[in-house]
C-alpha cells in the first residue's frame, strides 16, 4: 500500500466517527470534553456554529452518530452522543452575546425563503451575519416547520424551539407569518436575488384501500393529525386507536394517542421490527409505554357501520428475498385478522408536493416529481432557485436539512458573488499536539469503565396524562460527566512521523487492542490478514507509514483503536504522538481554495 | 514507562487459546522501564508464547534476581508464582524450588549484570548442573538501574553514552552454556519477535537446562552510536544462522520447505522443532562446532543469533540425583522424614 496521506483532511475525519457520520459534521468529541469541563456555553456555540439548533437536536436528532460511534464497536453501546448535546443546551449560560451580528450595512441582495423549518431557518442564519436581506414565507403562526407541528410536545417543548428560532430571527430577518406561497412564478416577479425552497415534504401518504372513504372521519393522516394535536386543535383521541406504519411518525402518533385519552393503541407494521424506519430508541419508548408492535401484517380493508369505523382487517405476510437481497411480502396463507378499533392514524409515508411551482418556469421536475438538482450545490434547472431539506432530496431529518441549508447558502452566496458554485470552500482544519509532559495530555486519555449513562425521566402516569409534559429530564451535570467520560476523543489522532521510528516495538507491546504492526508491505488484503490483530471492518482504514529503517511499515488499525495514547506514552523518540484534529466544514462567505 | 492501567474493553474477537484465555490473562502489571526498553518487548514476547503453548499461568514459576530485567516479571504472567531473589541468587534459588516442585515449569529471568558480574557463579552451576529451567538472560550491556555503566558483556572497543571507551574483555553467556552443559541454546533479539517468540516456545518445552541470551537495547544508556547493543547496531550485525518454527504434537506441519534447507528436531515431550537452515553449513547438534562458529563470527564484529545448539535427550538434574518421580512437595512429611528409626538404619547400613 502507499504511506497514508494524513494531510487530507477527510483522512482523519473519517477516524472521528460521529463528525463524519454527522451530515453537519459536527466536531462532537470536542464539545463532549468541553461538557465534561463544565464549559456548556462553550460546547453550546461549537454545537450551534455547525447544527444550528443544539437544544432542538439534542432531543430528537435522529442520531446518525450514535451508530457509527467508536465506543459501539468495543464496547455495548454507543456514548449518548445527543442527550450530551441537550445537556450543553440545557445547562449553558446566557449566549446572546457569542451570537454573531449582521453588519449594519447590508449587501443589497434580497434572498426569499419559502418555508421556516430547519432548512430555511439554517439558509437564513449563515446569509444574514454576511449581509443578506433574508425574508422567510410560512403559512404558520410561529417558525420551525415541522419541528414544531409535527413533533409532539412531550418530546420538544415550544420553549426550545422558540429560543433557537429566535437566535436567528433576531439576526434580522424578515419573517412573514400566514403567509401560502401558491406561485413561484410570482413570486420571481419580485426581483429576489435568489429563492431559497424549503418546504419540507408536507403530503402523508394514504392508505388506499376499501372503507377508506367510508370511514374517512375516523382515519387521519398521521402528519397531519399531529399538526393539529400540536397546535391543539386535536385534543382527544378514541379508546381504540390502531397506527398504521413503522416509521418514527407512527411512534409519535401512537404515543401521542396514548397521551390524549387512547387506552388500548396498536401499532401495526407491514414489515419484521427490525427492519422498521423507526429508531430503535423510538420504538423502545412506544413498547415501553405500553404500545404494542404487531408485525408482518398488511391492511386490507376498514370495517365499518354505516360509516363508523369498527375495525381493520389484515393481511399475515412473510417476507422473502429475491438473489439481489430484494424484499418482497408474500401472504402467508393464514386467515386474515381483524382487530377492532375506533380510530386510525395513517402514517406509513411523506410525499413531496409542489403545487404552487409552475411547471413552464424553466424548473425541472424529475419522474418522481422531484426537482432536479445539483446534489452538490443544490441550485435546480432555474438557476436563483436553490432547495433543501425534505424538499430537496426526499425525507431525511432535521440534521440533514441543516447540513443542506448550509451548503444552499453557500451556493447562494457564491451564486449572487457570480462566483462558480462547484468552487467549494474547504473545510477549516487544526492538527495539535496534545502533550503536556511525560504522561501528561490535555485530554483524559484514560478509558472509561462505565456503561451508557440512561436519562432520567418523569414517571409515566405523570406524562401520559399531559402531551405537554416533557419526558425527560436531562442528564445532571453529574451524569453528564460520567456519560462524556466514555468519549474515547477520536479526534485525538494518533500521528506517526516514520524519520524518528526506532523501530523498538513498544507502542506494538503495549497497545490494549493490538492494533499496530511492523510488518512486510503489501497489498491492502493482504496486509489486513497479516496484522497481529486481522482488520475485519473494511470501512475502517489502515494508517500505513512509508518504508522504515529495516525495511518493513508500520500499519494500523483504525478501527479499534481506543485513543488511549499508550503508543506515544511509550514511544522513546516521540514517534507517535497524540494530536487533536479539529475540522469545521466551510460556512457561506469562506473562500474557496484557489488553484 | 507509562501511569496509565490498560484499558480492561476488549474488541468482541479477541483471540482465545485452548484454555479459553485471551492473551490478556498472560499479561502483568503496566511496565515502569524506560518507554522504548528492549525488556518489554521480551516481556511480551513471554506472554505470547505462554499464550500460544495453552501453559496454564498457576503452573509457572518465574524466578528474578535485581536489575531492570529482574523487575519484568512483574510485568508478565500476573497469575504465576514469582520470587525476586537477592542480587545474582536466581539460579539457587530456584534449583531448590526445582527439586521441591519438578511438576512446575521455571522461567529465570536476569540481566546481564546479574548473571555475567555478581551472578556468574550461581548461572554457571545452574548449567552444570542441568536444572529444567528457561534461563533468559536480557541483556544490553550496561547497568542502566546505575545509570550506564558497562556490564561484563560490554564489547571491548564499544563506547559508553559519556564516550568512554570499555577496554574490559566481554563475558559471551552463549558461549558459557555452551561449555558448561545447556541443552537447548539460542540467542535472540528483542526488536525480531518473529525469531524471539518460537524459541522462547521451544525453551519453555524443552527438558533440561535452556538457556537464551536475548540483546535488549537499552534506549536510556546504550543505544546511541559506538554501542554494539544498540537496535541499530544489533540489526546491522545480526547473523541469524537459522528461522524456527515451534510445532507442538497436536499441530500439524502445514508449510512446505525447500528440499535440504531444513533441519528437524523433536524434543522430550513431542514437539517439534523445524529449523529453516539461513547458514547451510551449521549444524546446530555440534556444540564444538557450535562454539567455533560463535567465536569466529564475534572475531568479525557479527553477532550470531537462533537456536545454536539443541541435544533433545531429556537430562537433566533430577535424572543425575535419581529423584523420585512425585514432586517433593507432594510426598508428605511421614515420607520426607521417615524418623529416628530409618536414620539409625541407615547410618547403620553404612558402617
Amino acid at each position: 500500500m502507499k504511506p497514508t496521506n494524513i494531510g487530507i483532511p477527510d483522512y482523519f475525519h473519517k477516524v472521528v466517527d460521529c463528525q463524519w457520520a454527522c451530515p453537519a459534521h459536527t466536531p462532537v468529541p470536542e464539545y463532549i470534553r468541553l461538557i465534561a469541563a463544565g464549559r456548556y456555553s462553550d460546547a453550546y456555540m461549537i454545537n450551534w456554529r455547525s447544527n444550528v439548533f443544539p437544544g432542538i437536536l439534542g432531543r430528537v436528532c435522529d442520531r446518525p452518530c450514535e451508530p457509527a460511534c467508536r465506543r459501539g464497536r468495543v464496547d455495548k453501546e454507543p456514548v449518548a452522543i445527543c442527550r450530551l448535546k441537550r445537556v450543553c443546551a440545557d445547562l449553558k449560560d446566557d449566549i446572546q452575546d457569542r451570537l454573531p451580528q449582521p453588519p449594519e450595512k447590508k449587501n443589497g441582495k434580497r434572498i426569499a425563503c419559502v418555508g421556516a423549518g430547519p432548512a430555511s431557518l439554517s439558509v437564513a442564519r449563515d446569509l444574514a451575519v454576511l449581509g443578506y436581506q433574508v425574508t422567510i414565507f410560512d403559512n404558520g403562526k410561529t417558525p420551525g416547520g415541522m419541528m414544531r407541528s409535527q413533533i409532539p410536545k412531550f418530546r420538544l417543548p415550544d420553549e426550545v424551539i422558540d429560543e433557537e428560532c429566535d437566535y436567528i430571527i433576531d439576526l434580522g430577518v424578515e419573517m412573514h407569518y400566514e403567509h401560502w406561497v401558491t406561485s413561484l412564478r410570482d413570486m420571481l416577479k419580485e426581483h429576489w436575488d435568489a429563492v431559497f425552497v424549503g418546504t419540507g415534504a408536507p403530503r402523508g401518504r394514504d392508505a388506499d384501500i376499501p372503507g377508506r372513504k367510508e370511514a374517512a372521519a375516523h382515519i387521519h393522516i398521521g402528519i397531519d393529525w399531529l399538526a393539529n394535536v400540536a397546535f391543539g386543535h386535536t385534543t382527544k383521541v378514541s379508546k381504540r386507536v390502531i397506527v398504521l406504519g413503522g416509521g418514527n411518525t407512527a411512534m409519535d402518533c401512537c404515543r401521542s394517542a396514548r397521551r390524549l385519552g387512547g387506552e388500548e393503541v396498536k401499532v401495526v407494521v407491514r414489515s419484521g421490527y427490525d427492519e422498521m424506519k423507526a429508531s430503535p430508541w423510538e420504538k423502545e419508548e412506544a413498547v415501553h409505554e405500553g404500545i404494542p408492535i404487531l408485525n408482518m401484517l398488511v391492511p386490507k380493508e376498514f370495517q365499518h357501520d354505516k360509516g363508523t369505523l369498527t375495525g381493520v382487517l389484515f393481511e399475515k405476510v412473510r417476507a422473502e428475498y429475491d438473489d439481489k437481497g430484494r424484499r418482497s411480502l408474500v401472504p402467508t396463507g393464514e386467515p386474515d385478522e381483524l382487530m377492532e378499533c375506533d380510530e386510525v392514524l395513517v402514517a406509513i409515508g411523506q410525499e413531496n408536493a409542489f403545487p404552487w411551482i409552475e411547471k413552464d418556469i424553466g424548473l425541472q421536475f424529475d419522474k418522481w416529481g422531484m426537482p432536479v438538482l445539483n446534489p452538490v450545490t443544490l441550485q435546480s434547472t432555474l438557476s436563483l432557485v436553490f432547495f433543501g431539506g425534505d424538499a430537496a432530496l426526499g425525507p431525511k431529518n432535521i440534521i440533514t436539512a441543516v447540513a443542506q441549508g448550509h451548503e444552499a447558502a453557500i451556493s447562494i452566496d457564491h451564486y449572487c458573488r457570480g462566483r462558480d458554485l462547484l468552487q467549494r470552500p474547504p473545510p477549516m482544519t487544526n492538527l495539535v499536539s496534545q502533550k503536556m509532559g511525560i504522561h501528561e495530555w490535555s485530554y483524559d486519555n484514560n478509558v472509561s469503565e462505565e456503561a451508557r449513562k440512561k436519562v432520567p425521566t418523569k414517571t409515566l402516569k405523570k406524562t401520559l396524562k399531559d402531551i405537554k409534559l416533557e419526558l425527560e429530564i436531562g442528564f445532571d451535570p453529574l451524569l453528564a460527566c460520567a456519560e462524556a467520560d466514555r468519549c474515547l476523543n477520536c479526534d485525538i489522532e494518533t500521528v506517526f512521523t516514520p524519520k524518528t521510528c526506532i523501530e523498538c516495538d513498544a507502542c506494538v507491546d503495549i497497545c490494549p487492542t493490538e492494533c499496530i504492526t511492523f510488518t512486510a508491505n503489501g497489498e491492502e488484503d493482504d496486509l489486513r490478514v497479516r496484522l497481529k490483530a486481522p482488520a475485519k471492518n473494511h470501512d475502517q482504514a489502515l494508517y500505513v507509514s512509508e518504508t522504515l529503517k529495516t525495511g518493513r511499515v508500520m500499519v494500523k488499525d483504525e478501527n479499534i483503536c481506543l485513543h488511549c495514547g499508550m503508543c506515544a506514552e511509550r514511544c522513546p523518540t516521540g514517534a507517535w504522538d497524540m494530536q487533536k484534529f479539529f475540522l469545521q466544514t466551510a460556512e457561506a462567505g469562506a473562500e474557496a481554495r484557489r488553484t | 514507562m507509562t501511569y496509565l492501567v490498560k484499558p480492561k474493553l476488549l474488541w468482541d474477537v479477541a483471540p482465545k487459546n485452548a484454555l479459553g484465555y485471551t492473551k490478556r490473562d498472560y499479561e502483568g502489571a503496566i511496565s515502569t522501564l524506560c518507554a522504548g526498553c528492549g525488556h518489554d518487548s521480551i516481556s511480551a514476547a513471554v506472554v505470547q508464547a505462554c499464550f500460544d503453548l495453552d501453559i496454564q499461568p498457576h503452573r509457572v514459576a518465574k524466578l528474578s534476581g535485581i536489575g531492570c530485567s529482574s523487575k519484568t516479571p512483574d510485568y508478565f504472567l500476573g497469575n504465576s508464582h514469582g520470587f525476586n531473589t537477592t542480587h545474582g541468587r536466581m539460579p539457587s534459588v530456584l534449583t531448590g524450588a526445582a527439586l521441591a516442585n519438578r511438576d512446575l515449569i521455571y522461567l529465570g529471568i536476569s540481566g546481564d549484570g546479574d548473571s555475567a558480574s555478581i551472578g556468574i557463579g550461581q548461572f554457571a552451576h545452574a548449567m552444570r548442573h542441568g536444572v529444567n529451567m528457561t534461563y533468559i538472560v536480557e541483556n544490553n550491556g550496561v547497568y542502566g538501574l546505575t545509570k550506564g555503566q558497562f556490564s561484563a558483556t560490554a564489547d571491548k572497543g564499544s563506547k559508553s553514552k559519556r564516550g568512554v571507551v570499555n577496554n574490559d574483555s566481554p563475558i559471551d553467556l552463549v558461549a558459557l552454556a555452551l561449555q558448561l552443559g545447556a541443552s537447548y541454546v539460542a540467542r535472540s533479539f528483542s526488536g525480531d519477535k518473529e525469531q524471539l517468540i518460537p524459541l522462547i516456545k521451544g525453551a519453555l518445552r524443552h527438558h533440561g537446562p535452556a538457556f537464551i541470551d536475548v540483546l535488549s537495547p537499552c534506549v536510556t544508556f546504550n543505544n546511541h552510536a559506538g554501542s554494539t547493543k544498540s537496535y541499530d547496531y544489533v540489526r546491522e550485525h545480526n547473523d541469524a544462522v537459522n528461522r524456527l518454527d515451534f510445532i507442538l504434537p497436536r499441530d500439524q506441519i502445514s508449510a512446505s520447505y525447500a528440499p535440504g534447507s531444513l533441519r528437524r528436531v523433536v524434543q522430550h515431550d513431542g514437539s517439534v522443532l523445524l529449523l529453516r537452515k539461513l547458514d547451510t553449513d551449521y549444524d546446530p547438534s555440534d556444540r564444538v562446532g557450535a562454539m567455533n562458529h560463535l567465536q569466529e563470527r564475534h572475531a568479525i564484529g557479527e553477532i550470531v543469533t537462533g537456536l545454536l545448539y539443541v541435544d533433545s535427550s531429556g537430562e537433566d538434574l533430577h535424572r543425575h540425583l535419581n529423584t523420585v518421580e512425585k514432586p517433593l512437595n507432594q510426598l508428605g512429611d511421614a515420607y520426607l522424614c521417615p524418623g529416628s528409626m530409618a536414620l539409625t538404619a541407615l547410618n547403620a547400613s553404612l558402617r
